[in-house]
């Protein structure tokens, strides 16, 4: 079974959001709603600047807030530890959304509580997500933490990686790499 | 890091909140399109995309008839299984409510919006009554072209059928034109085969002017862009605003607006007396060295520094990287490079820089176009006009795509002959030509407006009578010639069936042609047949095409030089001109020199503008998907600035140019990256048309405020970056 995972290099990420874009055509996201997005944060002062691009989505997290403030099992760890929701046993009550400390969740119009699901339609049949597919930069890379042959397996072992907010313990399956250059300076 | 809880922030886009989408919209089709349950039926459909003109081969996804997704085709060179934001919302633009639906002749006055509906048989019968009207009273070269896109093809064959030479692209005079003449006077040919012949993966050193890779948003050459990022090639961006690719740069020079030749001039002289230039290459391949060798010697680093506002040890530091990387250095020839009228020296002492490096051929470099065999299909005998044209406007050096600026000015002037009726294909010249009261004006003289196009744009809204054309997802067009580093062809396939009462470009032409008398010229009724002809006679399976959307064919030529694959270029003499005697018989340099361009007065800010990834020119401002994400552009304004001035970050201002133009209102993004004496507006917002529901009255048009434009003496494009404002708080 595999236990999947995405990598993000912020270092490739041009900030095109073709990746959202693929992403709400592909999961029919409702207009105004987001499972994925790129945030920009500029740090400095004229001309000493420096740059951050970086895509968010559901974690995946191998300790989900969210799974453990459901109610009624809706979210739910998969045995490819991926984090799901079954729609047909969301009541809507937005526990999880509160849990979630990324912020990766929408209440979907026709009533359940709705998030990224790593395109679980689509690795079932061995496709990429669509973000990942599409990534202009090649910065999104997704795999199989269980394969050490994977990319992602890889990657993670070459570079150091770090995950958003890692002090509230959730242990994320998104993983950045973030080494930028300086503007100015070696990189 | 600490990221904030609530803190997801969209890039560049302003947050609209709940103005999104009415309900329903496009997700709602798409889901009621995908109830088929068990009975959904489900094809793929390869073709080719038209949301910018980078032509990236897609897969479209249809479901029960209808299109929910799009995909780059993997086979294809231009987008290697990927598209990019706008790509994937071509469904935005197919499915888009305010879309033209039927032909629709003027009720009122012109620009007060009162339409009728009309039967095609009905607009085509009057359009081609006006036109031969026109053309019987004032000459057939009284009718001009405005085109872009693949359909203009066909209305350029009605247009020269008719016998008017007057066929122009706004393309040249608005955007590439300085560039190609640049390249052109130098190695003969222009460093684009349509896209950017850029070697990206291979270069050491990538030195960007102005051109902002990621937000500006081309396929393939992005993927390669953070490619190279990605490999460690050294980047060196030059630019006032610190744009997604200086964030990547090791070496970000935030330049004076205006003195990006002070800079090139004297990289120029650095890489010569220190001996760093390709001797070989040089020798070999180039003329004119020792006049160029002369004239650079004026330009040191420290004179530079005084122009361009950066230090006399970063332009020789970086000259210094670029020349010890040679030949292994792509200077980015850019794209948009009609910016202060002096536009093609600018680009000559980029061309020559390249020279210099030895880059044109070389890995890393520019690479050389392929050679294709293709048997040409006879060229059909048009009419000779009877008068010669007025797209060149007399300057000595213009593309063929002529000069859309100079169709207007002649339609002012009535001079050297009236033109009376303008033809736009898929061109929205009012938010294209600088001084959009000149546009106007010269539309006032008409006596016939046609709009061809797929949405209601504000020049659209300004015709006489309008035809709806399909997009690109419902329509077959000639097939494309890809040339990459391998070449191919590609096919344009419907999709879906032409929504509406929309029509294909060359229905629409051909159906014209056919009332004018002119049906040698046109398309076959069966499309497909000349298609399936023209395949066969490239010796390409017609059926494999269909089925693949892209078929590689064979070349002659390798992208780098080597002893078996030599250069040729189209100069006069056969070498890289450093020195042009044809410019100096016309009474310009022969090398570039340094004009310094007016700078802003205490108080003004000059305007720039540029393009974001999700965003096409003013063409996809009312795209349902790309305006959820970015639906207007704001004012960047330095934070100093911002601070004296007492503006606030997302308050809304208004600009006023110099000719007292005053703006739409516009929020101000308050922000480091970008210089203190200009502000950056994104292109393309701000429409007037009352049709495009979302689009209307969004954010600022800078072409509003584009009242002043310089032109280029050599090429005669349009400088527009040449306007400053002042800034008033709106209260």
């Amino acid at each position: 079974m595999p236990r999947y995972a995405m990598l993000i290099d912020q270092r490739r990420c041009v900030g095109c959001m073709a990746c959202i874009v693929a992403c709400k055509n592909e999961n029919k996201v409702p207009p105004g709603m987001y499972r994925t997005r790129v945030a920009e944060t500029t740090a400095g002062i004229f001309p000493k600047l420096r740059m951050e691009l970086r895509s968010e989505l559901c974690n995946h997290c191998d300790h989900a807030p969210c799974v453990d403030a459901c109610p009624t099992g809706a979210s739910h760890k998969e045995a490819d530890g991926s984090v799901q929701i079954d729609k047909s046993r969301c009541v809507g009550c937005k526990a999880c959304m509160a849990a979630c400390p990324y912020d990766a969740r929408y209440v979907h119009p026709d009533g359940h509580v709705d998030k990224c699901s790593f395109c679980n339609h689509r690795t079932k049949v061995g496709k990429a997500p669509a973000c990942v597919e599409t990534c202009i930069g090649g910065s999104r890379i997704f795999g199989d933490l269980n394969d050490p042959n994977s990319e992602i397996s890889r990657r993670l072992r070459e570079h150091h990686v770090r995950v958003l907010l890692p002090e509230v313990g959730t242990k994320p399956k998104v993983f950045y790499i973030n080494r930028f250059s300086t503007p100015g300076q070696e990189g | 890091m600490a990221v904030n809880r609530r803190d997801f922030l969209k890039l560049s886009a302003t947050v609209a909140g709940g103005s999104m989408l009415a309900g329903g919209g496009i997700a709602g089709m798409l889901m009621a399109g995908d109830r088929g349950g068990a009975a959904a039926t489900v094809h793929s459909v390869p073709t080719v995309c038209e949301m910018c003109f980078w032509k990236c081969g897609l897969i479209a996804r249809v479901v029960n008839g209808r299109v929910v997704k799009l995909d780059g085709n993997p086979l294809h060179p231009q987008s290697r299984g990927k598209l990019c934001g706008r790509g994937q919302a071509g469904i935005g633009l197919l499915y888009d409510p305010d879309r033209l639906k039927r032909p629709f002749i003027r009720g009122g006055v012109r620009g007060d919006g009162r339409y009728r509906p009309a039967s095609w048989n009905e607009a085509l019968e009057i359009t081609a009554d006006k036109l031969k009207a026109i053309s019987a009273k004032y000459g057939p070269e009284s009718i001009a072209l405005f085109s872009h896109g693949t359909s203009g093809d066909y209305f350029r064959s009605m247009v020269k059928g008719m016998g008017s030479p007057n066929i122009t692209f706004p393309s040249f005079s608005q955007c590439v034109g300085a560039r190609n003449v640049g390249y052109e006077l130098t190695f003969g040919e222009s460093p684009a085969s349509s896209c950017e012949r850029v070697d990206l993966t291979r270069s050491k050193v990538i030195v960007l002017i102005g051109t902002h890779l990621g937000e500006n948003m081309h396929n393939t050459q992005v993927q390669d862009f953070a490619e190279a990022v990605a490999n460690g090639a050294r980047l060196i961006v030059v630019d006032p605003r610190f744009s997604t690719a200086a964030a990547k740069a090791h070496s970000w020079l935030p330049i004076r607006p205006g003195s990006d030749t002070a800079l090139l001039l004297s990289w120029i002289n650095v890489i010569i007396s220190e001996g760093l230039y390709d001797k070989e290459y040089v020798a070999r391949y180039t003329e004119g060295f020792a006049e160029l060798a002369q004239t650079v010697r004026e330009y040191t680093p420290a004179w530079a520094a005084r122009e361009t506002d950066l230090s006399e040890s970063q332009i020789i530091e970086t000259a210094r990287q670029i020349g010890a990387n040679s030949p292994n250095v792509c200077i980015h020839p850019g794209r948009h490079t009609s910016w202060y009228g002096n536009d093609t020296q600018r680009a000559r002492a980029m061309a020559i820089l390249t020279a210099l490096l030895g880059s044109w051929g070389r890995e890393g470099g520019i690479w050389l176009a392929p050679s294709a065999p293709l048997a040409k299909s006879p060229a059909p005998e048009f009419p000779e006009a009877a008068r010669p044209d007025v797209i060149a406007g007399g300057y000595p050096f213009v593309g063929g795509e002529g000069l859309t600026n100079a169709v207007r000015d002649a339609t002012i002037s009535g001079n050297p002959y009236p033109i009376k009726a303008w033809i736009m294909v898929g061109t929205n010249l009012l938010h294209t030509l600088p001084d959009p009261r000149q546009t106007m004006a010269a539309i006032g003289k008409l006596d016939l407006l046609l709009a061809i196009d797929v949405m209601p744009t504000d020049s659209v809204m300004q015709a006489d009578i309008i035809l709806p054309e399909s997009s690109y997802l419902e329509r077959a067009d000639d097939l494309f010639v890809v040339k990459q580093k391998e070449a191919g062809i590609a096919i344009r396939q419907p999709a879906v069936s032409p929504l509406h009462e929309s029509k294909p470009g060359w229905w629409i032409a051909r159906e014209l042609m056919l009332r004018l008398g002119l049906e040698k010229f046109a398309q076959p009724a069966n499309f497909e047949q000349k298609l399936k002809a023209k395949a066969e006679k490239w010796g390409i399976n017609f059926a494999a095409l269909t089925k693949n959307g892209y078929i590689p064919v064979r070349t002659t030529s390798g992208p780098y030089i080597s002893e078996s694959n030599q250069p040729v270029f189209g100069t006069k003499s056969g070498k890289i001109v450093l020195a042009s005697a044809e410019l100096r018989e016309h009474g310009f340099d022969a090398v570039p020199r340094y004009e310094k361009v007016p700078q802003p007065e205490t108080g003004q800010f000059r305007l720039l503008y540029g393009r974001s990834p999700l965003h096409t020119f003013s063409r996809t401002a009312n795209n349902p998907q790309l305006n959820e994400l970015v639906s207007e552009n704001e004012v960047w304004i330095n934070s100093a600035a911002a601070s004296r001035l007492g503006i606030g970050h997302g308050a809304y201002v208004r600009l006023v140019n110099q000719d007292g133009v005053r703006s739409n209102r516009v929020r101000a993004k308050v922000t480091q990256r970008l210089r203190d004496e200009c502000i950056y507006l994104v292109h393309g917002f701000g429409s007037t048309s009352p049709w495009l529901t979302k689009a209307h009255n969004k954010g600022v048009n800078d072409q509003q405020l584009i009242t002043r434009y310089a032109v280029d003496p050599i090429s005669g494009i349009t400088g527009m970056r040449v306007n400053f404002v002042t800034i008033e708080k709106e209260a």
